[in-house]
């Protein structure tokens, strides 16, 4: 296994012949030419089709469900209630509060209660009709504070010791340093102290999949489940305790996923549903959820309520950091736990703080759960904070490039909460991103309406502990070499559109010497690939490469030991490289890999390799919750954004982003500019457009979901999408494999806080809460003229032409 | 149930769907075309993208009848042999599919677009793509995608 160090082995760039260049992906002509198989695109013969039954009311007693007359229906094989399930579940094993179907209370409008399986979805949909549930309506609530408030109840869920409050998951408070002498220092020496509130609306990740599962239990006891999932692991260990079986009777297939961004990385209802309605039925049953109940399944980002108090001396260097955060949880814990951890313990890099403190608290409301987003728990307060830092580099009147590098945390370090960060390429974003956007010409400079903003931030690659604890390895895999020449990999990970099948490819052809399309990846299939935990965190090419590595070097030293006896070389003379084993140094000296392969085999038997990860355990503190957020290396990210800001509509047009990310090294950069395109995209997404609202008693249907189509809910078209312009950098990580690090989530992060800064440097006005629609600005820019003569004659449109 | 004609990719095929199944439901669950995809089924995402008679079209808000005697295209069908069409190819080396599952409508979208405009400017790509949602990509590398098509396509 390999254990960090050993691991990623950084090497010349000269030394690689796959990695690093840009390369097609393994899957990429199966998906351009619609042959690619997802969930829904699977029939089985004999297949039924399931619908769930989902509560109209936010909160409400079951008092009684009647499915007889749903049974009687012709072409209905079965229905199922929560009590036929009645074990709970969560993702997070210390928080499990979650039935497949509710059995005595429903906690949000589109909660499930009931499911059939019939011959086809009409029927289905007919039947669901005949389902007569009774409730005892409960008083909702919608916001996070009154349901905090309401310490004697009524509770959402029974309170875990008696004496707490129910409607509380998670309360995390964590200080580091002596936060107010911080403060007090900053006021005394003609520093700064900034405070502000901030909210951030939820906003959900609507892939354009939706969530769809396939069971089919068949006569031998074996149970399949076909998903559309990001963590197969986890969905196979809670269907076999959810409907008490035997793992190893359960097995999870997961198909490529159409996109899931955080949202299909835990268990679901359906995946229950569509296994225990085949366990009855004996017939595979398809459930796929509709575009609404995408949207009720959610667990998308938070809502997030902000305080921030920040402190700085009067040379821009911060002082001390303190935040009180009140976060919408939503009806069920869901990852929540983490979430909470995440929304402090993710903020102290880039930059260095002498005091930090941080006080979060998760609530529970009657509203669909909130859970991971790309960017987990830590977008919404790097919006809030580096809106706070773009405040202080105006009060000190220090150029905010200038103030970030000021405070720049630096490499091989460790952060006020004890993080251990190895490689750190920020200064060279912060570098890049003021090259690139010609910041010095235009910061301050441009017209009213117009302006340019920064921000920065830092992400995991990969949390340091998995999800239930366990001393096993977090990421693995198994190799196989043929005599034809053909390396086979079975990879327990999830392609979720991120690349991940065709980055084992490149591991591979690089260690192994042989041509990418002599690699075939088999993966997402617990029945014949190694645990790998999933697509989360953005661990996958950090973890899932190092193990990859370590199998391919097995086979590797194998093939070099026969080899270099064949030829009376030491082995570490066999290159294997572009489809051949060459001697260093006198390429005369040459074979075939394949017949390289076949010494070994002749000589070790079947070739083939195991090859696993596991994360180093020395790169966290020792106290409680130090773990949480820990992970082997961070990516660093900085973006500009520039604006135009219609004062007449509040419309803010983003012009273009300036995305500058520390990948540690892009294994294939055609794939990393791609996941900083859609990162910086969908942070743009959340900052101009995306809202998740939810109506109130006032308006008739309290708890209902506002707009859960992709039409009422805004997500960003080709017109609405700014220029998105790319920049690697490469820091080389120490451990990660040939030093790369993640790229799928850290560039979300400053889209967000660089077009608030750049609304500012455009108009003015500090936009504290999300997103930065029309109407919000618009009242923004009236406030401030009626607070200033002066913007009141900048907002006129005379003064802007 | 009503039996349904379609010239669909150059094959005439026939199967008996029920009489509300839209163009989507057909090419999907009733002749195995599941190439074609189900984001929304009610015209917001452009997943279901389909060329009848040289214009893109959303199957999921096309009944089944409405296609009857046209010709019509899907992602299955773009392809010549085993020669995937240009745009296919650029999109493979552009890394303009990154999940994939819009990448059907988008590709009907394009190739439409480039049978009736073979060198669009880059504005116009946008404009030819506003119906398709990627929540992948950002879009950048579908627009090189596109471009670098019409290029190869034009020489
Ligand atoms: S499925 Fe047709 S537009 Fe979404
Ligand atoms: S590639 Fe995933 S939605 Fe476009």
């Amino acid at each position: 296994m390999i254990r960090p160090a050993a691991g990623g082995a950084a090497q010349a760039p000269e030394a690689l012949s796959v990695v690093g260049r840009r390369m097609r992906k393994v899957d990429g002509l199966a998906k351009a030419t619609g042959r690619a198989r997802y969930t829904d695109d699977i029939a089985l013969p004999g297949m039924l089709h399931g619908k769930i039954l989902r509560s109209p009311h936010p909160h409400a007693r079951i008092l009684a469900i009647d499915t007889s007359r749903a049974a009687a229906l012709e072409g209905v094989h079965a229905v199922v209630t929560g009590r036929d399930m009645p074990t709970t579940y969560g993702i997070i094993p210390w928080t499990p509060d979650e039935h497949p179907l509710c059995v005595d209370r429903v906690r949000y409008v589109g909660d499930g209660v009931a499911a059939v399986a019939a011959v086809d979805e009409d029927t289905a949909n007919a039947a669901l009709e005949l389902v007569e549930v009774a409730y005892e309506e409960l008083p909702a609530y919608l916001d996070p504070h009154d349901a905090i408030a309401a310490a004697d109840g009524p509770f959402i869920h029974e309170p875990r010791k008696p004496g707490r409050n129910g409607n509380v998951t998670k309360v995390v408070k964590l200080a580091f340093g002596d936060v107010e002498a911080g403060i007090a220092a900053a006021r005394e020496e003609g520093g700064v102290v900034v405070e502000g509130d901030y909210f951030f609306e939820g906003t959900t990740h609507t892939p354009i999949e939706p969530h769809c599962a396939i069971g089919l239990a068949d006569a031998s006891g074996k149970l399949t489940v076909w998903s559309a999932t990001q963590v197969p692991h986890y969905l196979h260990r809670e269907l076999a305790r959810v409907l008490e079986l035997d793992p190893a009777m359960v097995r999870v297939v997961q198909p490529p996923v159409g996109g899931a961004f955080g949202g299909k990385s835990e268990p679901f209802d359906l995946e229950f549903c569509v296994a225990k309605l085949s366990m009855i039925t004996g017939r595979p049953v398809k459930i796929l959820y509709t575009r609404e109940e995408v949207f009720y399944s959610h667990r998308g980002r938070h809502p997030f309520h902000m305080r921030y108090r920040t402190g700085a001396r009067a040379d821009g260097v911060l002082a001390a950091v303190d935040a009180e955060i009140v976060m919408d949880g939503g009806a069920y814990a869901s990852f929540g736990l983490v979430t909470t951890y995440y929304s402090g313990q993710l903020l102290t890099a880039p930059y260095q703080m002498p005091a930090y403190r941080f006080h979060s608290t998760r609530a529970y409301t009657n509203k669909p759960a909130c859970g991971p987003k790309r960017g987990h728990g830590s977008v919404q307060p790097r919006f809030a904070f580096e809106v706070q830092l773009d405040r202080i580099a105006e009060a000190l009147e220090i150029d905010p490039i200038e103030l970030r590098r000021r405070n720049a945390l630096g490499e091989g370090t460790r952060t006020v909460n004890d993080l251990r960060v190895t490689s750190n390429g920020f200064l060279e974003c912060l570098a890049m991103v003021e090259d690139a956007s010609a910041w010095r010409r235009k910061f301050r400079r441009l017209p009213y309406g117009r302006g340019v903003g920064v921000a920065g931030s830092t992400y995991i690659s990969g949390t340091n502990y998995p999800v239930y604890p366990n001393d096993m390895p977090q990421s693995a895999v198994q190799l196989q070499v043929d005599r034809s020449g053909r390396v086979a990999v079975f990879s327990g990970a999830s392609e979720i559109g991120q690349g991940v099948d065709s980055m084992v490819a490149y591991v591979v052809a690089e260690e192994l010497g042989v041509p990418l399309d002599h690699v075939r990846v088999f993966a997402g299939d617990t029945d014949f690939t190694p645990v790998d935990l999933g697509a989360y965190s953005s661990r996958v090419t950090f973890m899932l490469g190092n193990a990859c590595i370590d199998a391919a070097r097995r086979v590797k030293r194998q093939v070099q030991k026969v080899v270099a006896e064949a030829w009376d070389a030491k082995p570490q003379e066999v290159l294997l490289a572009g489809g051949l084993a060459v001697r260093a140094g006198d390429t005369g000296t040459q074979m075939p890999i394949r017949e390289a392969f076949n010494l070994a085999e002749a000589a070790f038997g079947a070739l083939g390799a195991t090859g696993s990860y596991d994360t180093p355990k020395d790169v966290h503190g020792s106290y409680r919750g130090a773990t949480i957020g820990a992970s082997p290396a961070y990516s660093f990210t900085a973006h500009v954004a520039e604006v135009e800001v219609d004062p007449e509509t509040g419309f803010v047009d983003v012009v273009q982003i300036w995305i500058a990310h520390d990948c540690g090294r892009a294994l294939n950069p055609v794939l990393v500019e791609g996941q900083m395109e859609g990162s910086a995209y969908m942070g743009f997404a959340e900052a101009i457009m995306e809202e998740q609202i939810f109506k109130t008693a006032d308006q008739g249907r309290a708890g209902l979901h506002n707009a859960p189509s992709l039409l009422d809910y805004r997500i960003p078209t080709s017109l609405d999408t700014p220029a998105l312009r790319s920049l690697i950098v490469e820091s080389i990580d120490p451990e990660g494999p040939y030093g790369a690090k993640e790229a799928g989530e850290g560039p979300l992060h400053p889209s967000i806080p660089a077009i608030a800064n750049a609304i500012y440097d455009a108009v003015g006005v500090r936009m504290n809460a999300l997103p930065f629609s029309p109407p919000r600005v618009w009242r923004a820019l009236q406030a401030e003229a009626a607070r200033t003569p002066a913007a009141r004659s900048a907002a006129t449109p005379a003064a802007v032409s | 149930m009503q039996v349904v004609r379609l010239r669909v990719n150059g094959d005439e095929r026939a199967c008996g769907v029920p009489a509300h199944y839209t163009l989507l439901e057909t090419l999907r669950y009733g002749l195995g075309l599941t190439g074609s995809k189900q984001g929304c089924d009610k015209g917001d995402c452009g997943a279901c993208t389909v060329i009848l008679d040289g214009r893109a079209v959303l199957s999921c808000l096309t009944l089944a009848r409405e296609a009857e005697g046209r010709e019509l295209r899907t992602v299955e069908g773009l392809a010549i042999g085993t020669e995937p069409h240009p745009v296919q190819d650029q999109f493979d080396l552009a890394g303009a599919a990154q999940c994939g599952f819009c990448t059907p409508g988008i590709l009907c979208s394009s190739v439409a677009l480039l049978e009736r405009n073979p060198s669009p400017s880059r504005e116009e790509v946008r404009a030819a793509l506003a119906g398709n949602l990627c929540r992948c990509t950002g879009y950048e590398k579908i627009y090189d995608a596109v471009e670098a098509a019409a290029r190869k396509m034009g020489q």
